[in-house]
């Protein structure tokens, strides 16, 4: 299971944006998760609940947007449907994933001290 | 709004990010990748579950490449040597990494490797990774191609189960081939469906470390990419 070594990594990255805008309390921060992404939402919350203790984000609710894989033809660009073969009948190319495969932290609200 | 001490107001700052989360193992890999390409190595990252015979077609592969190609290995196992030691007897110079309790291997812990090892005076790296089939395909390693070794005892539906690993190969090794006849329940032609449902090039090459079947092909795929490779470079300097 990579999900704890996915939320060291968030956490790192959240932690330093916070200290680049002077927060010391994160409120909560939005993830993008493909389907195709490797990684389990339920896994990845089960492991921010345990790593967050002690951490900027001990207080930071995790939001987590799945996103769906979609598949479709590199030239066309019409959509190849879910489990079928990834080749598109008509151009007769390669299925490009258009999305699906995002590991990303979209957004994080803070708490700034006023200056 | 401060509310222990009343030392004024706190603004709650949204911050956009859009970042990869492993934007730091992205950095590494692209280090490791330039590394790769100025030396002219190939780097191929092995992924498949374990028993699947990763270590085998290597095994194989230093056989059949033999006097032609120098090559080099490292291998992520969790808790021994036993991959590293088997290359090495295969005359393959391998470094082991053992990960501990992680499953796959991440473009930090192959840059520590490619320290303990004669990798620029190859022409190939391997890089086995940990025997599973989901984690690794979730870290670039800086590796040209993925390649994932998928042995017919595993079962037909492989590639529909674990589809985020098949999506990110460029090549799949379908092992132990020579099993087969004693095998009436798996049909390859089914293999070959799920391939075609979870990769949008699939290539597959069905090969056996026990007979040598295949060896040639999985080769000359190797040498066409190298080749490819090299041409690049001329064309760039």
């Amino acid at each position: 299971m990579h999900e704890y070594s996915i939320v060291s990594a968030l956490l790192a990255r959240v932690e330093t944006e916070a200290r680049a805008h002077g927060a010391e309390i994160v409120h909560r921060i939005r993830v993008q998760i493909g389907e195709l992404s490797g990684v389990e939402p339920e896994l990845l919350e089960s492991a921010y609940e345990l790593v967050r203790e002690r951490t900027i984000c001990e207080k930071a609710e995790l939001e987590i947007v799945p996103v769906e894989a979609r598949w479709a033809c590199s030239s066309c660009k019409s959509t190849i449907p879910k489990g079928a073969v990834l080749r598109c009948s008509v151009c007769d190319l390669p299925a490009q994933l258009a999305e699906g495969d995002e590991i990303l932290l979209e957004r994080v609200e803070m708490e700034v001290p006023d200056v | 709004m401060c509310e222990t001490c009343g030392c004024g107001d706190s603004d709650l700052v949204p911050v956009e990010v859009h970042e990869a989360i492993l934007s730091e193992n992205e950095r590494g890999a692209r280090h490791n990748r330039e590394h790769f390409v100025e030396q002219q190595v190939l780097a191929i990252n092995l992924m498949g579950s374990p028993g699947s015979g990763k270590t085998a077609v290597l095994e194989a592969t230093a056989k059949a490449m033999e006097g032609s190609w120098r090559l080099s290995a490292m291998s992520g196992d969790l808790a021994t040597d036993n991959d590293a030691n088997r290359l090495e007897a295969a005359g393959i110079p391998s470094q082991s990494i053992t990960t501990g309790s992680a499953c796959h291997l991440d473009a930090k812990m192959v840059h520590q490797g490619l320290h303990q090892l004669p990798w620029r005076e190859t022409d190939l790296l391997f890089i086995e990774n940990v025997g599973n089939l989901v984690c690794p395909a979730v870290y670039d390693l800086g590796q040209a191609f993925n390649v994932v070794a998928l042995a017919v005892t595993e079962g037909e539906d492989k590639p529909l189960k674990y589809p985020v690993m098949f999506r990110t190969a460029d090549l799949v090794l379908l092992t132990k081939v020579d099993l087969l006849p004693h095998l009436p329940q798996i049909d390859v032609a089914t293999i070959e469906d799920g391939l075609a449902r979870t990769m949008p090039e699939p290539n597959v090459i069905h090969v056996s470390a026990i007979t040598g079947e295949g060896m040639d092909r999985w080769i000359e795929w190797l040498e066409a990419k190298r080749t490819a490779a090299l041409t690049e470079v001329a064309a760039k300097a």
